[in-house]
């Protein structure tokens, strides 16, 4: 490996020309554009907090995988798979597929039917408010972090590659995000997701297929990491996970099955407002079943543009990149592997499709925060504890205010980020504590007639508490790494999913065990709330082109090819 | 894209930005032709030029299929 090329160490990798400026400018433009264009449509606090439901399937599940494909996907992913290889895309695969295709066919009839406007929402209906404001304050405190992380990464991109000051960046961008979002509520944020879906394919799919041509393929680019890293294996899905010590994560199968693919990413894409809320905009029940369901074939893709850039930051980057915490000046991170691929094979014009790709990221994982906390905060907070009975139109203008409000708040947050070892332990850290205990809250209450009110709320409480108290045991003593891991070289991604696990464990023991001493709610009480007790709809006369049973199992066909290409 | 607003669908602007950014992009891959940019690899393929191109073609078919007056 030769040293760092003296052209990288100036204080930016590129310098943007003309054109690179003007496609940049003409992405911020378009978007307040439409911002301004969709106000007039978000009259009404359906049309604002759920886009009128209205969207068709495909605009719901495009909406869905783009509000997910925000900074920490594009940057942080491809910085995970340079650093851990192609292991990462278990996070895409085995942790997404399975959940997004049991969200369209099992748990999205509950959302739709019970009419709910967020998952706090479904919660007060099941469980009444305890478990509800507990879920919602937690919701917007973790929306509000992420939404931090998120101009966090965007402000260092801009940083990195176009020399940018790190406050003009978030300020420029967040405010965009901002007033469009405010403007067109939901609506806006869904049209901007799907645009930036389509700018972050033709801004990034460039780098792998480039990247493909200059190593002579997928066995070239294999031949040259084995090269440049021998003796470790980037390249295999399963293979190396026999033992931690055999993968570069430290990390067993079980615990990527049953804590990633089971718990942490149930949790997330079947209970994060965040993208529940895409797929509650649909216009019918079908729509809404398919919408995730559709989503997961691109979310399977994704790795094409995430995944094999960082590969091939492996295989053909002349030099080593290093861990965030250990980077001395001149060196670039893991994270920077992205960037750094782009300036190799972008020159003006794809520069600023590239950079522009990366903004729209950004964007949509800011607007995807922003417009979900100013549902939560008014629906699930504002209205039920500080307000009741107002007319709908003080909601969508509480909606308005809270969502420029919430961003100001996660303004501050992000310089948080700057203290943490890594973006993507930060984030999976949050997940931890809120989102996997929820999982298990959510999937009882909606598959248990008998688990009660109580049961909801000490159960949910009790597996943030443990999720929480997991995380900092391992954080500050690493013989704790040993007990809730099962073993010591897991690494942060891998403790996570343990502690992901053991929260739920937690909180599903806790809530049948308060189940079995408190009283149940009537069964007319929880009539489209819970599997025994809600007439689903039949499809019988809908052609087979149209099930979401069809598309679902079709996606975890190819889901299982995938593993068995990559094993 | 809606019964209750008659909004413009949002594959309209899809097609609207793929068609603005394909033209640029083009224009400036043929510009780059003979003398592309140093410090960029395999330049000899003219990615912009293929590129720009594809973004164009595909946003002047979204541009066209989801037009406002076809969708009113």
């Amino acid at each position: 490996m030769t040293p760092l090329p003296a052209m990288f160490v100036a204080a930016r990798l590129v310098r943007l020309s003309a054109v690179d400026l003007g496609i940049i400018a003409i992405y911020f433009v378009l978007v307040l554009v439409i911002g301004f264009y969709l106000k007039r449509f978000a009259t009404t606090g359906e049309d604002f907090f759920l886009a009128g439901r209205e969207m068709t399937a495909w605009v719901a599940g495009l909406a869905f995988v783009s509000a997910n494909l925000g900074s920490l996907e594009l940057l942080g992913w491809a910085g995970n798979a340079y650093q851990y290889g192609i292991m990462a895309a278990h996070w895409y695969w085995i942790g997404a597929i399975p959940a997004m295709v049991f969200l369209g066919l099992v748990m999205m009839p509950f959302y739709y039917i019970s009419r709910t406007h967020s998952v706090p929402g479904y919660l007060k209906l099941r469980y009444g408010t305890e478990a509800s404001a507990l879920s919602a304050i937690t919701f917007a405190f973790m929306t509000i972090l992420m939404s931090g992380v998120n101009m966090y990464a965007m402000a260092v991109v801009m940083q990195v590659v176009l020399g940018w000051n790190l406050h003009f960046s978030i300020i420029v961008s967040s405010l965009t995000v901002g007033v469009y979002v405010a403007a067109g509520g939901l609506f806006s944020a869904i049209f901007n997701e799907v645009l930036q879906f389509f700018l972050i394919w033709f801004g990034a799919l460039l780098v792998p297929i480039l990247g493909l041509i200059e190593t002579g393929g997928w066995s070239g680019m294999v031949a040259r990491i084995h090269q440049n890293f021998p003796g470790q294996d980037f390249t295999h899905m399963w293979a190396p996970m026999s033992s931690p010590e055999k993968n570069p994560m430290g990390v067993y199968w079980i615990a990527i099955v049953f804590g990633l693919g089971a718990v942490q990413s149930m949790g997330y894409w079947t209970t994060d407002f965040l993208v529940v809320q895409r797929v509650l905009s649909a216009k019918d029940v079908r729509s809404a079943k398919l919408a995730p369901i559709i989503g997961s074939f691109f979310k399977m893709a994704v790795p094409l543009i995430v995944i094999l850039p960082g590969l091939l930051g492996r295989a053909v980057l002349p030099w080593h990149l290093v861990p965030g915490n250990q980077a001395q000046p001149g060196q670039f991170k893991y994270d920077d592997v992205l960037p750094l691929m782009l300036a190799r094979y972008c020159g003006p014009g794809l520069m600023g499709l590239g950079i522009t790709a990366l903004v729209a990221g950004f964007m949509a994982g800011m607007a995807g925060n922003v417009s979900a906390f100013a549902t939560v905060w008014t629906y699930d907070i504002y209205r039920p504890y500080l307000r009741k009975d107002a007319p709908d139109s003080h909601y969508v203008t509480m909606g308005r205010w809270c969502t420029m409000i919430g961003l100001f708040v996660s303004i501050g947050t992000a310089y948080l980020v700057q203290y943490n070892k890594s973006m993507m332990d930060y984030v999976q850290a949050l997940f931890g504590f809120f989102i996997a205990p929820l999982f298990g809250t959510v999937l009882l209450g909606m598959l248990w007639k008998r688990v009660t009110r109580m049961a909801g709320f000490w159960g949910l409480l009790a597996g943030v508490l443990s999720s929480v108290t997991i995380f900092l045991l391992m954080k500050f003593d690493e013989r704790w790494v040993r007990v809730f891991a099962l073993s010591p070289v897991a690494q942060p991604l891998a403790q996570a999913m343990w502690q992901a696990m053991w929260a739920c464990i937690t909180c599903v023991v806790v809530t049948v065990l308060v189940t079995l001493v408190t009283k149940p709610r009537p069964d007319q009480e929880l009539v489209g709330l819970v599997y025994s007790l809600t007439e689903r709809a039949r499809e019988e006369n809908v052609s087979w082109v149209h099930r979401p049973v069809v598309w679902g199992v079709l996606a975890l066909a190819a889901l299982v090819i995938l593993q068995i290409i990559f094993w | 894209m809606t019964e209750k607003h008659h909004i413009i669908p949002v594959w309209f602007f899809v097609g609207l930005l793929l068609l603005v950014y394909g033209v640029l992009i083009f224009i400036t891959g043929l510009a780059q032709w003979s003398s592309p940019p140093a410090d960029v690899q395999l330049t000899e393929l003219h990615a912009p030029v293929w590129w720009g191109g594809l973004l164009t073609v595909l946003g002047a078919l979204y541009l066209y299929m989801f037009r406002p007056d076809k969708s009113a």
